[in-house]
């Protein structure tokens, strides 16, 4: 075996061996799918407890006949009480809370032990606001069934014109894929950046650093160094995207019926047609392009800020803090580019959008970020060559700087001293 | 035959003349001292015969051809003085990866890092990480990780520092083994009795130039001051002669020093004239550590930063 894949190999097993590895590999994906199931079971359950709300109706804007329905409440209406008589009893007698009614205009007064959450108001207030509509209709002398007739209720849908004709934009599916997938690139760059630098670390005080560079060159040993551990997060991408199919093909063994109710439910609630929304949205993405970009730029970025990192951990020393200090400029555009990312997600062909996708520093987040919309072919290749442009210079100068800080014990060298090293002639 | 020829090398810093037209000839079996004050340019002359640094000019001539960084180095074991492992490896498994960077084989690493666990009862070890060890084990290891890829040059950065004498003994033992088995050794340190010891031939640095080249007995000739050591029984307390002067007196024992070109046996004669009987007659040489510091004394302490053209 080549000595750089040696390395490679050492920087690999090392840590895909850790308990702490395997630990998140599993944990993390588990997590989501936690997370998942329990969206599901909410929509499909139908939420909260019920509530029981007692109301004092002095306006008589409820009869009898006409009690108002709702899933998550459910009424009793109180009567040779007062307001005032009832505040101190209801709790007692098992409400959650009451409502008064004073005149059907005005004086609606919900009174409980602790504040109600906004979903119960604002469903209250919907179901009273429509028997005030019908109560209004009857005095007017409206037919309720011919004014329903009447009101109108449209959604607007985005279809997007392309070459194969128009195709449904689901912009809510493709807003989160393209989140997930930049928020996912702009922590894995982070992790695992720093863990190169920690690596660097670790060889320096250690005193191995000089020990193998009389056996490589300082340059395979960072190369090694990045390679390796870029391939342990290829490794747990894998992992992940392995764990995620294998539990969806797994699940509907396990529970059969699940899509089954699923579907059903999705005719009559709101939760759950959103989440065939979601599934109909997900087939319409182009998933094999923002997989392949995903690889791309999760390993073109790291690439490019992992030279960067390494460089950090040759010239400190002991002191944490002084790697704080050196990492503070290198964070700055990796959350730049995250915050450029959440703008473009929602105007993915501003000008600061394309700016970001570009500029390499920030480029394999912001990217991310408009890869479910339409980028234009140009942009996408400048975008990539910018990028590898700028990992072979990044490289080659910190490959310069690694190479003389490794081996300084001592005093942090200045930022003049290290572009000094940076630009020297070998 | 020569192994490591160095001619006219070079290297400055932006402050300093690290190694300023350094040059000397090693032979191969040898032990070969590399003495010098702290920041004398020990280090740096060593890293660029490991080939971790490149000289701004001069040759260095490896087996009688240019040294070439890239394929030499398999041949060189270099322990430096700021040396470690890393501390949460298996140590078989460490040793095995640092023989295989030296381009050994899985196989034959195998092989060899077994034959020296052996050789140093290291054998129960193979499954601790370094972490576990004192730091006279980490050394041992270290030690063992320089040589196991048998190569025909070894440069040792204060081997002994951190060793008790058993262990030290212990390399020192496979020091002069390995230079028997042709292996050339380089030894760089500070303890000047070590280098007597072991050593057949030093260099003596100091601010980056060489100012002593020789074997240690012909360095102590060089530096020896014709002083005698003369026992007797009784010994008057005043001795007219002029042939010596006398450094130290004491009553069984005097301390000469030879004067013009006076022999020791004109000596030898001039006390039996006197009628005195003698015990014990030694030339006295001078020990390494003299020699040190007469040298390196009186320039400055540590190092000052310089202008560099």
């Amino acid at each position: 075996m080549s000595k750089i894949g040696l390395i490679i190999s050492r920087e690999y097993f090392t840590r895909v061996k850790k308990k702490s590895f395997l630990l998140t590999t599993i944990l993390v994906p588990l997590v989501i799918m936690a997370f998942y199931a329990i969206i599901i079971v909410i929509a499909v359950k139908g939420g909260a407890d019920k509530q029981s709300i007692a109301v004092i109706d002095n306006a008589g804007l409820f009869t009898d006949s006409v009690a108002p329905k709702s899933k998550n409440m459910e009424f009793t209406f109180i009567k040779y009480e007062t307001e005032s008589s009832f505040i101190n009893k209801y709790k007692a007698q098992g409400y959650q809370s009451f409502l008064y009614i004073a005149h059907i205009d005005s004086g609606y007064v919900l009174h409980s032990q602790s504040s109600v959450s906004l979903t119960t108001t604002s469903a209250l207030e919907k179901i009273i606001n429509k028997q005030i509509e019908a109560k209004r209709m009857q005095a007017q002398g409206i037919d309720p069934a011919k004014y329903n007739s009447i009101a109108a209720d449209v959604s607007v849908e985005n279809t997007i014109d392309t070459k194969e004709g128009g195709k449904k934009s689901v912009a809510g599916v493709a807003y989160a894929v393209s989140f997930a997938c930049g928020m996912l690139i702009y922590m894995m760059m982070i992790i695992y950046g720093t863990q190169v630098m920690r690596g660097v670390m670790e060889e320096k005080t250690n005193r191995i650093a000089e020990v193998i560079i009389s056996s490589v060159k300082p340059f395979q040993l960072m190369m090694g160094k990045i390679l390796g551990i870029g391939a342990v997060g290829l490794t747990q991408f894998a992992i992940w995207i392995i764990l995620i199919f294998g539990l969806q093909m797994v699940i509907p063994l396990i529970f059969p019926d699940l899509l089954h109710q699923l579907n059903d439910v999705s005719q009559a609630g709101d939760k759950a047609s959103m989440i065939a929304t979601t599934l109909q949205g997900l087939s319409s993405l182009p998933i094999l392009k923002i997989v392949i970009s995903f690889f791309f730029y999760f390993l073109a970025g790291y690439l490019t800020y992992a030279s960067l990192f390494a460089a950090i951990g040759s010239v400190v020393s002991e002191d944490q803090q002084e790697a704080q200090q050196l990492m503070f400029p290198i964070l700055m555009p990796i959350i730049l580019g995250f915050v450029i990312m959440t703008k473009a997600i929602n105007e993915p062909n501003s000008s600061l959008a394309v700016f970001g996708s570009l500029f390499p520093l920030t480029s394999p987040i912001v990217m991310m970020g408009r890869i479910t919309y339409d980028v234009p072919i140009w942009q996408l290749a400048l975008s990539v060559v910018l990028l590898i442009g700028c990992f072979f210079l990044f490289t080659w100068i910190t490959g310069k700087i690694y190479r003389t800080g490794i081996l300084m014990y001592g005093k942090k060298p200045s930022w003049k001293e290290m572009m000094k090293w940076a630009f020297k002639k070998s | 035959m020569t192994l490591l020829e160095i001619k006219n090398l070079k290297k400055y810093y932006a402050t300093q003349k690290a190694v300023d037209d350094i040059s000397f000839k090693i032979e191969q079996g040898s032990i070969f001292g590399l003495l010098g004050p702290n920041g004398a340019g020990k280090t740096t002359l060593l890293r660029m015969i490991t080939g971790i640094f490149y000289p701004d000019s001069g040759d260095i001539l490896f087996n009688g051809k240019r040294f070439d960084p890239l394929n030499d180095t398999k041949e060189i074991g270099y322990m430096p003085e700021e040396r470690g492992l890393y501390k949460k490896m298996k140590i078989g498994e460490q040793a095995l990866y640092l023989a295989q960077l030296k381009g050994l084989s899985k196989a034959e690493a195998q092989v060899k890092v077994k034959e020296w666990f052996v050789k140093f009862e290291m054998q129960s070890w193979w499954n601790k990480k370094v972490e576990d060890l004192s730091k006279g084990m980490s050394q041992k290891l270290q030690f063992v990780t320089t040589v196991l890829h048998n190569p025909k040059l070894i440069i040792l950065d204060e081997p002994f520092s951190g060793l008790d004498p058993v262990n030290a003994n212990l390399i020192k033992e496979e020091i002069f083994n390995l230079a028997q088995t042709g292996s050339t050794i380089i030894f760089s340190t500070h303890r000047m009795e070590q280098v007597e010891e072991i050593c057949d031939h030093i260099i003596l640095l100091n601010k980056g130039q060489k100012i002593l080249d020789g074997t240690v007995n012909n360095v102590k000739q060089d530096f020896k001051e014709n002083l005698y050591s003369i026992g007797a029984q009784i010994l008057p307390e005043h001795l007219m002669t002029h042939i010596f002067e006398v450094v130290k007196h004491q009553p069984d024992k005097l301390l000469i020093k030879l004067l013009y070109d006076t022999k020791p046996n004109d000596v030898l004669n001039f006390f039996i004239a006197q009628g005195i009987s003698i015990n014990s007659f030694n030339e006295v040489m001078p020990s390494l550590n003299d020699i040190f510091i007469k040298l390196v004394e009186g320039t400055d302490n540590a190092r000052q930063f310089q202008k560099v053209q």
